[in-house]
């Protein structure tokens, strides 16, 4: 999930969920008290109702449409080698993409045909990317990678490491040779940039993990296809951002160019390329952030690496092991995310600089080369340089160190965690989830079609009515209310901490500056690392999942409503002052109701974090559509059923997202 | 509404040479809109007014039967106020916007019939224009920007760079070579701009509003730059503003648009001295009288008993400058041209101007 580039493509301007405040006019009144009518009637008749045509399918069961699923499956399963769409299109790209793979890890993860290790050992692999780190970025970046991956092999995952990072490095490598290419197009075509943008939309709202079930239907499982899924989630940041580059090139700079007859070659190479560079290395780096989420989750269709060993440890709610790998992916998040942020900001200081270094700069590359040269000759040489030494000791202590905590944690702690997922669950979950589950689907369809139209006008009213009759063809109905009761609540929650943390940052500079770094670290993590800290905390329930949900969720809701409040012009709430309110005043009667925009664009980036957390969830017990997907990997009958809930994760987070941008576009009109 | 008011030989600008035009305008029209093209050749709706042929084509003419000449060596300007069609005009000239009717001619050749080779060479070597916010690569240093034009063309590194770092030095920025744009002011920026429209020799220069994104200062002294460069490489330059100041200050003729139709061609003192329109008269309403006008327009026939034996004077005289001999003298100044009498001044006329009592022309 990308955030940076939303917050520039959306527009400001935007409104409420909320129905605002009764004194603007008659018509918001009425539309609020229309959502209350409706929630009352739906209550009314939820009561009278409650478990008839409720849709529920057990674990096990199927609809024909799974079996249908499972049906095509198959039949490509057996035809893979005969059908010609197969032979020579899907077969082919997996092929290439397979020994992409293949070339890149027995390059550094995995021992190659006729060696016991891979060609470049850990010696060589640390002076390769500290070298390549002080390259494009500042010999700061350079001691951070060569600490952070030296860090990798003490834990004792070097070669899963390894093979996360071969698996990154593919997907990237191909994903920017179409993505820069087609960000460039879009850049200069109006048109094809219409065309491309609702897809881009689209493929970045989904959560990871749909991405998975139906590649395995043309590629199989395995690195292949996880690397496929990897390059088409990881590409539209960088094919949005470079569209954007391209287009904020100041226009009399390209008139300057042409005036001066330069071509259209001309002007691409010399004006537009250079002037987005810095622009498009921040695509590069959403980009990689977002590959190494997806490698890691990808782990679920086989993908070996850090994600495999993390899948397996919470699996088997072995928190030690899980911590200690999910601590290793936290690592090659941070390094990657600083090393690529380096680079994008290495032109501009080197600018600034006053070519101090510029004379000196050519020699120190050529030296380091040198010696990354005579380091990677060493660990394809000789073996204590290959294998990385040691028995990972520090990875036992820390798995020790974790598993004690989390034991800790459960003997002493349980009391009060306990208590407060109870607390949570009895009072704000349950109930909500039995509305959802119990009441007859089309109650519930209907309901949500009035908010949709009372919220967001008729045109979200149509999205919806059409996302609720998939949503009840893909058979997966009951589940899809619980996943949505987990998604709502959790929103809510989400909400709440940002409204308070979010304004609380936006009127105190100094709140922003000490919490902001931390939230910048918490959203180039992946998902499901969140898990592991409250596996230990709660076990493996939904309650896990929605509290990891809020806690990845919270982060991008509390940036985007404080900058909402820090753009409150300062005159408004000077004049607010002057006038003599006091600070609750100013808050509740100034800054949210100026930042209903924030208000609405932070709503809508909650909900569909939170939805792909809660999906992930399905790992630790979340249920729901979460387990449908997964158990669809691992079950071959349940695969079509895998398949139908991961379509149903789509529709709901296209209903939200349609929903909540209409509502946005409504209210600021 | 068009006046060109012939009035023959002034100042001594270039183009009394009668030579022939650098650029010839005629009939230009550039219409933005749906099917732009029928608005130009149906009579009916080139009579329209701009709000009117809104509302009836959804078309906006930006430049509407626009014809002018520029003169060898001479700096011909175009001032209007903003959504007047300026800017449309000058890019039409080089065709940065295609115009939808008109001729351009240019040394002769007709630009408008130029295939994209042709014009990407005649704006290679022939033209080069001067942006309002400079349109400046920030990635590269002053003296890359300015031999940019050279590196579009194809010359070598070296001789480029020698090039551009003699053009460098003719703008008065040695010493910033290696700068970048952002390192340097407004107005150094803008001479960055102006050196690289020089670096590649062009015969003629656009200046499109150069100097309005500047502080007042820095605006004077860029003015005065221009001036000196004029003096110095005696290019024909086209230069539009929105400023009257700088054009009287600038310009050897000035058109003026409005709602882009001309208004008036001529010298400054033809449109102080005899503005074609209410428009033009109160553009020119606070401009100091004396500075711009000569005596050929305050002189009157000599009467009767008017005493023929004062000092003589040339008839292209600023007024400001013969008020000291004019009041200095007992008798009426006489004003000359080749011997011939045109009229006299005395000290009415003169103090007329200078106290701004002359009641408009």
């Amino acid at each position: 999930m990308t955030v940076a580039v939303e917050k520039t493509e959306r527009p400001e301007k935007t409104g409420p969920v909320e129905p605002p405040a009764p004194a603007r006019s008659v018509r918001k009144v009425s539309r609020s008290m229309v959502v209350a009518a409706i929630l009352v009637v739906w209550l009314v008749l939820f009561l009278v109702l409650r478990g008839k045509q409720t849709l529920t399918l057990a674990a096990a069961d199927l609809t024909d449409l799974h079996r249908w699923f499972n049906d095509v499956n198959d039949s490509i399963g057996a035809n893979r080698n005969s059908n010609p769409l197969f032979l020579y299109f899907f077969n082919e790209i997996r092929l290439v993409i397979d020994s992409l793979v293949t070339f890149v890890q027995e390059l550094i993860s995995q021992p190659s045909v006729d060696r016991p290790v891979p060609q470049i050992g850990w010696l060589g692999v640390v002076g390769i990317v500290g070298y390549v780190s002080w390259a494009v970025g500042n010999w700061r970046v350079a001691l951070l990678t060569v600490a952070g991956f030296t860090f990798l092999g003490l834990q004792g995952l070097w070669q899963e490491s390894m093979d996360t990072l071969a698996l990154t490095v593919s997907a990237v490598f191909v994903a920017l040779l179409f993505a820069i290419p087609l960000g460039v197009w879009a850049g200069l075509s109006d048109r094809f940039n219409r065309v491309v943008t609702p897809f881009l939309d689209l493929m970045q709202t989904m959560p990871t993990m749909v991405y998975l079930a139906p590649l395995t239907l043309f590629f199989q499982i395995g690195p292949s296809s996880a690397t496929i899924a990897t390059l088409i989630y990881a590409a539209p940041p960088t094919i949005r951002i470079t569209a954007h580059a391209i287009r904020s090139v100041p226009e009399t700079t390209v008139e300057a160019a042409d005036s001066l007859g330069a071509t259209r070659r001309q002007s691409l190479m010399k004006v537009l390329l250079p002037m987005s560079k810095r622009t498009v290395v921040m695509g590069v780096n959403q980009t990689i952030m977002a590959a190494l989420a997806m490698v890691t989750i990808a782990a679920l269709i086989d993908a070996p690496g850090l994600g495999k060993t993390v899948v397996q440890a919470l699996q088997t709610l072995d928190v030690g092991t899980a911590f200690n790998a999910g601590l290793a992916i936290v690592v090659m998040a941070i390094v990657l995310d600083r090393v690529t942020t380096a680079a994008s900001a290495r032109e501009e200081a080197a600018r600034l600089s006053k070519n101090r270094f510029i004379t000196w700069r050519r020699p120190l590359l050529a030296a380091g080369a040198a010696v990354t040269a005579v380091l990677a000759y060493l660990s394809h040489t000789y073996l204590w340089a290959a294998e990385f030494p040691g028995e990972g000791s520090t990875g036992s202590t820390i798995r020790s160190t974790a598993d004690s905590v989390a034991t800790w944690v459960q003997d002493n702690l349980s009391g009060v965690t306990n208590a407060f997922r109870d607390v949570l669950t009895n009072s704000l979950l349950n109930p909500f989830q039995a509305l959802l589950t119990d009441s007859p689907w089309w109650l519930v369809g209907a309901a949500l079609i009035g908010l949709a139209v009372v919220l967001g006008g008729w045109r979200a009213g149509i999205t919806t009515a059409v996302c609720v009759g998939l949503l009840v063809a893909t058979g997966v109905w009951s589940d899809g209310m619980t996943t949505l009761a987990s998604t709502l609540v959790a929103t809510v929650l989400v909400m709440l901490l940002g409204i308070v943390f979010g304004v609380w940052m936006g009127r105190s500079a100094l709140v922003d500056r000490l919490i902001r770094p931390t939230l910048d670290a918490a959203q180039v993590m992946p998902p499901f690392v969140y898990l592991v800290p409250f596996l230990a905390l709660f076990g493996a329930t939904r309650f896990t999942a929605i509290v990891a949900a809020i806690v990845y969720a919270a982060p991008v809701a509390m940036k985007i409503i404080a900058d909402g409040v820090r753009n409150v012009p300062a005159t408004t709430v000077e004049a607010a002052t002057s006038a003599g309110c006091n600070t609750w005043q100013i808050i509740t009667k100034v800054q949210l109701p100026m930042a209903r925009g924030a208000l609405t664009l932070a709503t809508n980036q909650g909900l569909i974090y939170v939805l792909s957390m809660v999906v992930v969830g399905g790992l630790v017990g979340a249920g729901a559509l979460g387990y449908d997907v997964v158990a669809g990997f691992s079950q071959g009958q349940l695969y079509g059923k895998g398949l139908a809930a991961g379509l149903a994760i789509v529709l709901l987070g296209v209903m939200f997202d349609r929903i909540t941008q209409a509502a946005a576009r409504r209210t600021s009109a | 509404m068009t006046t060109q008011t012939e009035v023959p030989q002034r100042r001594g600008t270039p183009q009394d040479s009668g030579s022939t035009p650098v650029i010839s305008v005629r009939r230009l029209w550039k219409v933005f809109g749906p099917k732009a093209d029928r608005v130009p050749d149906s009579e009916e709706l080139c009579g329209l007014t701009r709000r009117e042929l809104m509302d009836r084509t959804g078309c906006t003419a930006a430049v509407r039967d626009v014809h002018f000449d520029v003169s060898p060596g001479e700096v011909f300007v175009v001032m209007g106020l903003s959504g007047s069609g300026k800017s449309t005009l000058v890019r039409c000239l080089t065709r940065l916007i295609e115009p939808t009717a008109g001729e351009i001619v240019f040394e002769g050749e007709d630009i408008r019939q130029a295939d994209a080779a042709r014009l990407r060479d005649l704006r290679r070597r022939k033209f080069s224009m001067v942006f309002q916010h400079f349109g400046l690569l920030p990635h590269r240093r002053v003296v890359d920007n300015v031999a940019f034009g050279l590196e579009i063309r194809g010359m070598g590194r070296a001789e480029r760079v020698k090039r551009a770092q003699e053009v460098v030095e003719l703008v008065g920025l040695a010493g910033y070579e290696n700068s970048y744009p952002d390192q340097l002011s407004g107005g150094m920026q803008q001479r960055v701009g102006l050196a690289r429209a020089l670096a590649g020799d062009p015969d003629v220069l656009f200046f499109d509003e150069p100097f309005s994104a500047l502080d007042p200062l820095i605006r004077r002294d860029m003015q005065n730059e221009v001036i000196r460069l004029h003096h110095e490489v005696g290019k024909t330059m086209v230069f539009i503003t929105h400023d009257l100041s700088e054009a009287l200050k600038l310009g050897d003729r000035i058109l003026i648009m409005r709602d882009g139709k001309m208004v008036q061609c001529g010298t400054g003192d033809e449109l102080v001295g005899a503005p074609a329109d209410d428009y033009v008269r109160e553009f020119v309403k606070d401009v100091p009288r004396g500075d711009v006008l000569t005596l050929r327009w305050i002189m009157r026939p000599p009467a009767d008993g008017d005493p023929l034996d004062g000092p003589e004077l040339g008839p292209d005289v600023v007024v400001k400058e013969a008020t000291r001999a004019v009041l200095a003298a007992d008798k009426p100044v006489k004003v000359v041209e080749n011997g011939k009498l045109l009229g006299i001044v005395g000290d009415e006329e003169i103090l007329a101007v200078v106290a701004g009592q002359e009641g408009g022309a």
